[in-house]
């Protein structure tokens, strides 16, 4: 079982996000980069799945700050083979474009099976998971969180709202956009993470002329105002708490 | 090209999703700018009944056996053959588990621009999407010639979408749908669970910032005080720090209780359309930009951590215990 796990760094919304000059981009200058959570879900997948068939996991992705770290804890974690994507990434790439280029690099990795997040928050363009499955030519579904492997297919569980799940069978080879993996995503220690530093290999691949036909043009962007704002109540603990009780007690819950 | 707006409506099991109509409300706006017709597309097996409240200027109905239940392959052959044939101005979709598996394959197989996670169209026929989690939008022109649209919930209200008058139904021939490769096995019902949360008057949330297992006892006590149930995000499910029963969210439960205190929540898209039926929703959470605190009646940035507790023994105090 040979399995792609294209992965991408997303910003972290714990942070401040502010606009950049030009008002229509994210000012890059104090963005912080973490793994785009669903990506790290797919990854986890994926090295379930390694564990209990056996095969190869390549971990895939485009060149930017942060992501060598982000490699070496994959490996540190189970994965086999890591390549970093090298090209004009510096100013952030849409889906089409990342479809694209990842299409031609993976074609030629020959993969039973392509795991993917399912979204990253900042997609602007739709998500990448179907886009590659139409440049591979294979199928695809998405909000997966479960996944077996039965010869030439696969078994997957997508999720409905409400809880319903619906059972499907793909033709392999597929890509599937991963919600959740069947288990949280297993922590590593941060010497496992030095180790893998020392002996994993981080392998170089061209990604020339990117091509981002197919995704909007943003004119403006804009933090989002509140018709009516959370009334905010401010002090310590003891202070909180006395106005939550009122609260309660006016909305006849206690 | 023409300048209608088709609209893919979204069903499940024989019951219309509430974002259809959301979509119907968002084709209207949109086609106040471009001067078309709103298209709803009907994709299914004997689902002509499911037409009947739709708001839109015609109905296009598109029967086969492969569409009796969805399956990305067999729909983006469908509305291929139809977005092709009629060259519409826009086609919506959900931003959902049927919509996002459709629209983006759909967008590299025709070649056509995709916009994502649009949440209102402006009335100059500008998209506006909402990303990074609810805290920033981004408005652009709508591409052309034919833009595929994935529309998260939120900028109108279902009702906008109803209408009393059943619309024009046309049957359109399916396309040929064979070489599909993927096929529906089985539906699995959702957990029941010991309590159901889309019930429960009183619901204490916990999320990401609750950081533990350990730490749930903290909402565990204050809703045993209040008499309330504890439910979750997706993140805290997703560790199996509570079972799938109590998720709130996009693929768990909508909720509509009385009072909604969230513990530590962002409230990103996914979570926040699922608690919007809720009267009064209370927020504590120390990341002051946190969207939930765009929904919230109350709110405070006071640490969950030393907050928590406090209130507990305050609740137990008021109950005379």
């Amino acid at each position: 079982m040979n399995i792609v796990v294209p992965v991408k760094l997303v910003p972290d919304l714990v942070e401040e996000l502010t606009i950049d000059a030009s008002g229509a981009a994210l000012d890059t200058m104090w963005l912080r980069l973490i793994i785009n959570e669903f990506d790290d879900h797919a990854t986890e997948q994926a090295i379930l799945l390694k564990e209990r068939s056996g095969g190869q996991v390549t971990i895939i992705t485009p060149n930017a700050e942060g992501v060598d770290d982000m490699l070496f804890a994959a490996s540190a974690r189970g994965a086999d083979r890591l390549i970093k994507l090298v090209g004009d990434f510096e100013n952030g790439v849409n889906n089409h474009a990342l479809a694209r280029t990842l299409a031609t690099t993976i074609k030629d990795l020959q993969p039973d099976l392509v795991l993917t997040g399912v979204q990253a928050h900042n997609d602007l363009d739709g998500s990448l998971g179907p886009l590659l499955a139409e440049y591979l030519g294979m199928p695809y579904t998405g909000y997966v969180s479960g996944v077996i492997v039965n010869g030439d297919k696969a078994i997957v569980r997508k999720e409905f709202p409400g809880g319903l799940i619906a059972e499907l069978e793909l033709k392999l080879p597929a890509v599937l956009g991963i919600q959740a993996a069947e288990q949280p995503p297993r922590y590593v220690a941060i010497s496992k993470v030095r180790q893998a530093m020392k002996t994993a290999t981080l392998e170089e691949m061209d990604a020339p002329g990117l091509n981002p036909d197919g995704g909007p043009t943003i004119g403006r962007m804009f933090q989002p105002e509140a018709a009516e704002k959370a009334e905010m109540i401010s002090g310590n603990a003891d202070v909180v708490a006395d106005r939550l009780i009122g609260i309660f007690k006016e909305l006849g819950v206690l | 090209m023409n300048q209608d707006i088709f609209v893919i409506i979204e069903h499940l099991r024989g019951q219309v999703a509430d974002i259809s109509y959301v979509m119907l409300a968002a084709a209207h706006e949109l086609a106040q700018n471009t001067g078309g017709k709103v298209e709803a597309v009907l994709l299914g097996q004997n689902v002509q009944g499911l037409a009947g409240n739709l708001a839109a200027d015609q109905v296009l109905s598109v029967e086969h056996p492969a569409l009796a239940d969805f399956t990305s392959d067999a729909y983006i052959k469908a509305v291929a053959g139809l977005t092709v044939e009629h060259q519409p101005r826009a086609v919506l979709f959900g931003h959902t588990s049927v919509g996002m598996d459709v629209a983006s394959g759909l967008s590299a197989h025709l070649g056509l621009p995709l916009v994502g996670s649009v949440r209102y169209f402006e009335s100059g026929g500008k998209f506006v999407s909402q990303i990074c989690g609810g805290k920033i939008m981004a408005e652009g022109e709508l591409p052309a010639p034919t833009a595929l649209i994935t529309l998260v919930p939120g900028g109108y209200k279902p009702e906008q979408g109803q209408s009393a008058q059943p619309p024009q139904v046309t049957q359109v021939a399916a396309p040929a749908l064979d070489g599909l490769r993927v096929t529906l096995k089985q539906y699995i019902e959702p957990e029941a669970g010991d309590v159901d949360i889309a019930k429960e008057p009183l619901l204490i949330a916990v999320g990401r910032g609750i950081q533990t297992q350990d730490n749930i006892s903290l909402a565990d006590d204050l809703a045993q005080a209040l008499g309330g149930v504890v439910c979750a995000s997706r993140p805290v499910v997703d560790q199996g720090w509570l079972p799938t029963s109590r998720l709130v969210g996009k693929s768990g439960k909508a909720v509509k209780p009385k009072v909604y205190l969230a513990i530590g929540i962002s409230g990103a898209p996914e979570h926040a359309e699922a608690i919007t039926g809720s009267n009064v929703i209370v927020a504590i959470n120390t990341d002051a930009a946190a969207p939930i605190f765009n929904i919230a009646k109350y709110g405070t940035i006071t640490d969950l951590f030393d907050l928590v507790p406090v209130l507990t023994d305050k609740v137990r105090e008021a109950k005379g215990g």
